[in-house]
Order: C-alpha cells, then structure tokens, then sequence
C-alpha cells in the first residue's frame, strides 16, 4: 500500500515539472500573439486580460507606419538568396571534398573543419571594416557607395559564414553513398558536372533539406551581421524590430512591436510544427548553434 | 580527350567559390581580429600605430573588461548548472517513464530554441518590465495587496545577472533536452531490466547506468555550453539592456562590440576578442580533460 502512495508522488512530481515547463514556454509566447491583437488603450491595464476583440490594425499599422512591410520583403530576399548561394557553392565543393582525390585537399579539409569554430560575433566588426574599406575605394572610383547598405552582399556573408559547418555535414553524407552510381553514370558517358547535377545532388536531396532547414532558421532570425553590415535606413525584421522597441515612442507603438514580433516568428513556428520530427532528427547529426 | 586535365578542372571549379568565400569572409577577418589587436587604432580616422602586447596591458586594468569578464563566467557557470541539471532531468523522464503526451512535452520545450534572440529579447522584457504591468510583477502583485513597487529585474544591478541567465537556461533546456534523448533512446532496456531485477531503485538506475553511458555525450555539449553561452549572452545583453544599468550586464563579446562598432576603438576591441577566444578555448580545453573517463560502450 505504501509502495504505491510513493509510486503515485513521483508520478505528480513528475507531471507537475512536465507541465510547469510547458507552461513556461506556452504563456510567453500565445501571449505575444494575444497581445499584438491589443489596442494601446489595452495595454495600459493588467497584461493578463484578453483583447475586446481583433484588432488587426496593428497589423496593418506595423507595414504602413512602422516600415514592416520594407523590411519583410528585405528578410525574404536576404534569406532566399543566402539560401540558394549556400547550397549552390557548398554543394559541389562538399561533393569534390568527399570523392574526389587531389593534391592540398587535406589542407582545404583542416581549414574548413577550422572554420567550424570560427564564430560570425567575433569577426563581425572586421568584416564591416573590410567592406567599409572596399567601399572607400568603390566610391573614388564611381561616386557611390556599394557593399554597405546591400542586402545582396549581406546574403553573402550569410552564405559564407554557413559554409563550414554545411560542408562538413555535406560531405559527410557523400561519403556514405556508394560509388555504383558514379561509375555507372561514367560508363554511359556523363561528365563531371552531368554526373553532379543528375545523379548525385538528386541523392543528396535528404541531407540538402536539413541543411536548408536550419540555416533557414539561422538566416531569417539572425540579428548582429544584419545590424552592423546595413547601419542605413533599410533593415532587416529583426533589426526593425529592436529599432522599434528602443526607439523613443517605444511606449505608444506596443500592438506595432508585438503585431512585428508575431510576423517574425508565424513562418519559423509554421515551418517547425510541419517539420519538427526532421529538424530534431537532423539537429543530433551535431552541430552549435550561434 | 585528355580525363586528368577534365578531372582537375571540375575541381577547381567545384571548389573556388567556396574557397574564395570562405577565404575572403571568415579566414581573412579571423586572422584579421589577431593583427588588429597589436593596433591603437581609434575613430574613423586611417591612424594606425604597432603598439605590441599594450592593448592587452590596459585591458587587465581596465575595470569594466573585468566586470565583464566576469559576468560572462558567471552566466556560463549558472546557464551550464542548471540547463545540464535540468535537461538531463527532463530527457531523462521523457526516455524512461511512460508519460502521456510524451510527443507533445518534446515538442513544446524546442520551441525556444527556434526563436529569433529578438523575440526572446522582447518576451523577456515583457516579463521582466518593472511596472505592474509586466508579467512577472504583476503575478507577484497579488501576493502583496498594497502598494507593490515592482521589482527591477533590469533596472537593479545586482539582479540583472540572474535576470539574463534565467532566458538564457529557458532559451536552452529544449536543445539540450532532445541532445540528450537522442542518446539516452539508444541504451539497450535490458539494462534496465536486469537493474530492475536486482532491485535497483530510479535514482540508482539513473545514476549507474544512464548518466555513465551517455557521459561522452555530456563532454560534448559541455563544450557547446561554453561556446554558445558567450555568444547567446552577448545577442541577448545586446537586444535587451545594452549592457545597463550603468554597465552592470556587459558581457565580454558585448564590451568588444561596444568599444569597435559603437566607440570605434577597433585595435583595443580586437584585442578583447582575442583574450574572449583565447578564454573559450582553454576553458572548453580544460573541461574537456576533467571530464575525461573510460569510454563505455553498450
């Protein structure tokens, strides 16, 4: 009798650290969601109360007044174009790296397993003196200024700051492929890059979609590259956001903030629920995040 | 058609962009952090003088290098504690026990991990706000009926610290959670069973036969710990408090930013980053040798 009374408190204990955590996590966030549908008249009172009703004004204010429109569109594209950048470069290089043999192909593998502790806070600030540089030399010669303020360039260093850790999960996965394949493909007279882009990028298709998975992730949240490479007007969301929050009418722009926060988070929380058994699945294969 | 001469030009293709992006954005400014904290280098203009070792004389003296200092191992020791104690916890009972809604607990607790570090930053900030209006002030109003001044959990000094440590483990318990799991579900549950046979109690179990297999599993994150502990505290103290109250939540990656991108004393902050990589790195190093045991194998 005994035996089961303790059996059945380890059991609440259990559920009531299951559950308190969950709650912990639950609350903050649909409270982000409740309140971007709050008037600023809402937010004087307790932060406990629900909404009279929808107010999606803020939605619509947050794109007209507060830019979040502009800098939407700013994160698609630097998202899309570091996305594509990255798979397009790191995946024949990680396909050579795994295949094929040449000389300083050991040098080139240590430089890039280097790089995988190589983290963007650190080198943040020079990158931004090297393109202030280059932008020094740009404007002598055309009048202008380039790599600063560029969402283009900014997708770049995206790019190239993911490549160590794709390659390295790239291609290890070339390397457990079997070689029938190349060979056949050879036989029947395939070239090299034929052979890549028909054969093998096909059969990578498993590891490329983890990659693009978190490096979505990655992309679209990031905030230290985005605020120190585009200092100007145009931002990137999360940039925007923080502008917003510090800035002087922090106060009177609240439903804009939280209706900004709820555009940030709706397409990550969307894409994790489709996708979370791969991405939690994917995440063990090792890697850091930021 | 001569095939080697085909061969090396595929791989010179396939690999110079890659290299050369790499080259240009990650080797070149690494190696650039090292050289330009041997400069006093400061403002906009194009002055720059070798001073040797200088920087890193004036940084051991400087006060708020060492606050910072320390308040970044004081995030790294509390974020560690408590999200290694509590992940294994949780993965532990989500592994072991049969729970109801298993698949919903493992799927709510990644949520964080997913959230842009501005999200985090505005939802603690919310919860933190010190007036009766913020989330946490307003629950611990209820338990004070009159005149409850809230609490500080930025504003005050001394409490800023625990405040941004606590997001911090709230951030990271999910991450290391699934970590865990992933290799605790690989032990064999004969082991289980045979322990249960000899009687052997949850805690017994827990302590002699999962925390010993999954222990090069811990070795590995404590590394991770360490590394993402000084990067995540410096984006959150960044999006959060810029370092206030009066410099009481600095943190070592934000007193560099601070003194390169904001005050524009590139050689000393330079020399800030290499003492913080420096720092990482030997600390992981360490870490890394007291933890060594035997390898166990199932």
């Amino acid at each position: 009798m005994k035996k089961i009374s303790v059996e059945k408190l380890y059991k609440i204990f259990v559920y009531v650290a299951l559950i308190s955590l969950a709650i912990s996590i639950i609350i903050p966030v649909a409270w982000v969601f409740v309140s971007s549908l709050k008037t600023n008249a809402e937010f004087q009172g307790s932060p406990w109360t629900l909404p009279m009703s929808f107010y999606f004004q803020n939605f619509i204010d947050a794109f007209e007044k507060a830019k979040m429109a502009e800098y939407l569109l700013n994160s698609v594209i630097v998202t899309a174009l570091a996305l594509i950048l990255l798979v397009v470069i790191a995946l024949p290089a990680s396909y050579v790296l795994a295949r094929f043999d040449f000389k300083g192909k050991k040098l080139i593998n240590t430089m890039f397993m280097a790089g995988l502790f190589i983290n963007v806070n650190y080198i943040v600030v020079p990158i931004f003196l090297m393109l202030l540089d280059w932008d020094d030399v740009f404007y002598s010669l055309f009048g202008q200024s380039f790599f600063l303020d560029n969402i283009v360039v900014l997708a770049i260093v995206y790019a190239s700051t993911a490549l160590p850790f794709t390659i390295y999960l790239l291609s290890g996965y070339f390397k457990t492929l079997p070689k029938a394949y190349e060979e056949a493909a050879y036989i029947d007279g395939c070239g090299y890059f034929k052979t890549l882009l028909k054969v093998m990028a096909p059969m990578a298709k498993p590891s490329i979609i983890t990659v693009i998975l978190f490096n979505f992730l990655a992309f679209w949240n990031e905030y230290i590259i985005a605020l120190t490479l585009m200092p100007g007007a145009s931002k990137t969301l999360p940039v925007g956001l923080v502008t917003l929050s510090k800035g002087q009418m922090a106060a009177a722009n609240y439903g804009q903030l939280y209706a900004g926060l709820v555009i940030v988070m709706l397409p990550t929380l969307i894409l994790y629920i489709l996708v979370q058994k791969k991405l939690t699945q994917g995440m063990t294969l090792g890697g850091l995040k930021d | 058609m001569n095939k080697t001469k085909e061969k090396r030009r595929f791989v010179i293709l396939c690999l110079a962009p890659a290299l050369i992006l790499f080259s240009v954005f990650m080797i070149y400014p690494t190696i650039n952090v090292f050289l330009m904290s041997t400069l006093r280098w400061g403002g906009f203009s194009d002055f720059k003088e070798f001073v040797g070792i200088q920087n890193f004389l004036i940084l051991f003296e400087d006060m708020n290098f060492i606050r910072a200092f320390q308040n970044t191992i004081f995030v790294i020791v509390i974020v560690t504690v408590f999200t290694l104690a509590l992940a294994i916890l949780f993965a532990a009972i989500l592994v072991r026990e049969k729970i109801k809604g298993q698949n919903f607990f493992r799927v709510i607790f990644y949520i964080p991990n997913i959230l842009s570090i501005v999200v985090i930053g505005a939802i603690f900030s919310a919860i933190y706000d010190p007036s009766t209006n913020g989330l946490l002030n307003s629950f611990l109003s209820l338990f004070h009926e009159d005149g409850w001044i809230g609490v500080q959990f930025l504003g005050n000094q001394s409490i800023v610290m625990y405040s941004i440590a606590f997001a911090l483990i709230w951030q990271a318990i999910g991450y290391y959670m699934v970590m865990y799991m992933a290799s605790m579900s690989s032990i064999p549950a004969h082991y289980y069973e045979a322990a249960e046979l000899d009687g052997c109690g949850k805690i017994k179990q827990f302590f002699s036969i999962t925390l010993p297999l999954i222990w090069t599993n811990i070795r590995t994150t404590l590394t991770f710990f360490v590394i993402s502990t000084i990067n995540l505290s410096f984006l959150l103290v960044q999006v959060m408090t810029t370092g206030g109250p009066d410099g009481a939540s600095r943190v070592l990656l934000f007193y560099l930013y601070d003194q390169a991108y904001n005050n524009a004393s590139y050689g000393y902050g330079m020399a800030i980053g290499a003492i913080t990589f420096l720092f990482s790195f030997l600390l992981s190093a360490v870490i890394n040798k007291i933890t060594e045991r035997d390898d166990l194998e199932f």
